[in-house]
């Protein structure tokens, strides 16, 4: 069923689902998909709404475990090991592969200790020296540094929501994992502050692999180099319908259903 | 009949002429139905009000008696630590004493093991052992006090006794009453810490469990310090629910008013010294008798400053993670 796109011989992929389902109870929600995601690349998820593709972005780090009623079968295979394997601690997938969400969700901390929780859970053992250095290179990371330097210690809840949806970006750096997932990032940011994040997105390809899902089609057309298109079938299960280059994608779908998506005839 | 049906369907055919308004009625009606019940809850409110005004107003004119004889000063109320009414002597502190050092010793039991259970309930169990549990707990909130108050006399007290010795632990003592008492008020701080801890948006676990934290780790750094506001204000009401208690102490604790810091030695406290006086012959404003007045004004005192303090608590950080 699904397509799988050849991914580039020089460069790794980061992460593969191979014949991935997902359940809610009885319930299928994802079938059979498989496709690679290349590293240090952004990769967009797109499609209709309840077509799974919020549900495969969080099958890559198990945050569908938190949910009880969910099952994965298949594999998501990440530096050559199957992530749903007997033997796998969610926790330390999670650690290496990061995620910011649709709403902006910082903690009610200061803004240093936004970016601090993660090291310190994950065992730092630096000073407080190092510590410092380290909150400001994950806030510069994520272009923040500049506009909170100076009210470190106020609450993450006193900045805007495009700031604090960076602050959130700066938090998963501070773990400084391989790969971020962000589940709609933007849908609840303003114009500007979703550019200041595309932005940053392209910064941050340079040492991270990224896997958006978005409902904004110009967004998945600019900022994404590859582009993933998810539907529901007749069993309202998700499929991976078409997966390649965002230029393909959306300048010449192989798929007619891709095409009738992208030019806006549903969805 | 026949010509209003006429005018009905002329007045259909016209559209927007003017006709079919007429039928349209917004004139102000009479519903004596919504009155009469807004009326009644109306009511409803005020007896309340008056009857808490009541009480206060009782309190404060009988104390005022109470305080007016002349066997009695404030001074010697708030200072002394002898309450003998044979020979005269009125200081709070030995009933209040025992009250601190009951409450104390409940809200050490009730406080870790209401805020574990909470805890497991809100972030480790199963929708199916949280649907055992939690009733569970409640029906441990609906046993009688005085039920409460027998067990301790006849389980935890003798339990003591073995553990410490029968010359350290007198048969009315603190200890017990306290112990349980703690398992009385567990179920009120296990219930609304649980409330709280709940309350806390799902995404802030998610933004926890994102950055590969584990459910402990998110649990204590994130959650608890999120839900502190209603933790607070739980543990506060817990603490006047301790204070107010009777029955328990009144069975357990002992009786004879007595000024010590032994929890293993006897001491009443003030609910069950009210309660030991007034179901005794008392006459009408005898000193005994405005005694107790005096008692249940300091307690109304304590718990009405509790109250105020949770409410207060509640505000300053409510909205915390909005």
């Amino acid at each position: 069923m699904s397509v799988l796109h050849d991914p580039n011989p020089l460069n790794p992929n980061a992460i593969e689902a191979r014949g991935m389902s997902i359940y809610y109870g009885a319930f299928r929600a994802v079938k059979e998909v498989s496709f690679s995601i290349e590293s240090q690349k952004i990769t967009a998820l797109i499609g209709p709404s309840g077509c799974g593709k919020s549900t495969v972005l969080r099958s890559f780090n198990r945050m569908n475990d938190l949910i009880a009623v969910a099952r994965t079968e298949g594999e998501v295979i990440f530096h050559g090991q199957n992530l749903y394997g007997p033997d796998v601690d969610a926790v330390e997938v999670r650690r290496r592969i990061g995620m910011v969400f649709q709403k902006p969700n910082p903690f009610p901390k200061s803004i240093y200790e936004n970016i601090a929780f993660g090291p310190r859970i994950n065992g730092w053992k630096g000073t407080k020296a190092e510590m410092d250095d380290l909150v400001e290179q994950s806030l510069r990371g994520a272009a923040l540094w500049d506009e909170v330097k100076d009210k470190l210690k106020e609450s993450g809840l006193s900045l805007s929501g495009g700031q604090q949806q960076r602050l959130c970006i700066a938090r998963a750096l501070a773990v400084e994992p391989e790969v971020i997932l962000m589940d709609e990032p933007c849908s609840a940011l303003d114009p500007i502050s979703t550019l200041k994040i595309e932005e940053l997105m392209f910064e941050l390809r340079r040492q991270y692999t990224i896997i958006i899902v978005t409902h904004n089609m110009q967004q998945a057309a600019r900022a994404s180099d590859y582009t993933a298109f998810f539907l529901m079938d007749q069993d309202r299960a998700g499929m991976l319908v078409e997966y390649g280059p965002t230029d393909q994608i959306f300048k010449d779908p192989k798929d007619e259903r891709t095409e009738q998506y992208i030019s806006g005839r549903f969805g | 009949m026949a010509n209003q049906a006429r005018v009905g369907v002329e007045g259909s055919s016209t559209v927007l002429s003017g006709v079919g308004s007429e039928t349209l009625n917004l004139r102000k009606r009479s519903r004596p139905g919504e009155k009469f019940i807004q009326g009644t809850l109306f009511i409803c409110g005020i007896i309340s009000i008056f009857t808490t005004m009541g009480i206060v107003y009782v309190l404060f004119t009988e104390s005022w008696r109470f305080f007016g004889s002349p066997e009695v000063s404030i001074s010697e109320f708030l200072t002394s630590t002898t309450w003998q009414p044979r020979v005269g002597e009125f200081g709070i502190w030995p009933l209040l004493n025992s009250t601190l050092i009951t409450s104390f010793i409940a809200m050490v039991v009730a406080t870790p093991l209401g805020l574990g259970s909470a805890i497991y309930l809100s972030e480790y169990a199963t929708p199916r052992i949280r649907s055992i549990l939690k009733p569970i707990l409640e029906v441990l909130a609906g046993i009688p006090t005085v039920v409460y108050g027998y067990f301790a006399i006849s389980f935890m007290t003798p339990l003591l006794r073995l553990i410490f010795g029968t010359s350290t632990v007198q048969i009315y003592n603190m200890a017990s009453a306290g112990l349980v008492m703690g398992i009385m008020v567990l179920p009120l701080i296990s219930s609304m810490t649980e409330d709280a801890l709940s309350a806390v948006p799902r995404s802030l676990r998610e933004g926890a469990y994102g950055l590969g934290a584990t459910r402990l780790e998110t649990a204590l750094n994130i959650v608890v310090p999120s839900a502190l506001s209603g933790i607070i204000a739980a543990f506060i009401i817990g603490i006047s629910r301790a204070v107010g208690e009777t029955m328990i102490v009144a069975i357990a604790a002992g009786a004879g008013p007595r000024f010590t810091f032994n929890p293993f030695e006897a001491a009443e406290t003030m609910t069950g010294h009210i309660a030991r006086i007034s179901s005794g012959d008392l006459g009408f404003d005898t000193i005994d008798y405005n005694s107790i007045f005096a008692i249940g004004l300091t307690l109304f005192i304590m718990t009405l400053v509790l109250n105020i303090l949770s409410g207060y608590v509640v505000r300053r950080f409510r909205e915390v993670y909005e």
